[in-house]
């Protein structure tokens, strides 16, 4: 069981780099701006878990903490271009 | 210290709690690498919307349950703190994909985009055409 859980983190960390690897293609070819936008926020969304799957990997506790920043940053910063994508202004 | 240099040795872990982490890191890694999949060979980009919405709620979801689940057998004590991050995603979810999706209408409707699928279920229509 224990190899079964270590061969699992090696198999979603590989197919979370994956993941972050296609929306990065994604952000680069476009080909409007909210693709990039939508691109941009589920790299935010991948890069949180891998700070969770490398958490598990290195049995420590600290990667929750960058997870929950990294969630939080990414949320704040997604509204931030829509609401500037739809009005040309962040605050109105 | 196993071969991978887990911290916490894997050989301590009860066998119910390495399977269920296991599958679930599985499934949620598998699930999240078909949402990004999505989004990259989807047509239009109301069909893209769609390929992140699966890897935020079961990918995400599988992934903090599996963490869940190591740190309460490895520490022998409820770890339950990952469960405040599935809770903003849950919340914020649907606030972010509504506004990117509203975002993406008003702009194809502005540059007049016919082709792009803004106007596909006729609920909008092009400004000037009315």
């Amino acid at each position: 069981m224990a190899t079964l859980l270590e061969l699992a983190i090696v198999y979603a960390l590989v197919c979370v780099v994956a993941a972050m690897l296609l929306c990065t293609a994604r952000l680069l070819i476009g080909p409007s701006a909210h693709d990039r936008v939508l691109a941009l926020d589920t790299l935010w969304m991948c890069g949180m878990l891998l700070a969770l799957v490398l958490g598990i990997r290195f049995g420590s506790q600290l990667y929750f903490e960058a997870a929950m920043l990294i969630a939080l940053v990414g949320f704040v910063s997604t509204v931030a271009i829509a609401k500037f994508l739809m009005r040309g202004e962040v605050i109105e | 210290m196993s071969a991978l240099g887990l911290a916490v040795d894997p050989a301590a872990l009860p066998a119910w709690a390495a399977l269920a982490a296991a599958l679930l890191l599985a499934l949620g890694a598998t699930i999240v690498l078909i949402g990004a999949l999505g989004l990259l060979r989807l047509r239009t980009f109301y069909q893209r919307i769609h390929g992140p919405a699966i890897a935020v709620t079961l990918g995400a979801g599988s992934v903090l349950l599996a963490s869940m689940v190591y740190f309460t057998a490895s520490q022998s004590r409820p770890v339950v703190h990952e469960l405040i991050i599935a809770a903003f995603l849950l919340a914020t979810a649907p606030v972010v994909s509504m506004l990117v999706m509203r975002a993406a209408v008003y702009r194809d409707l502005r540059a007049r985009k016919r082709e792009a699928g803004a106007t596909a279920g006729e609920v909008y229509t092009i400004p000037d055409e009315e």
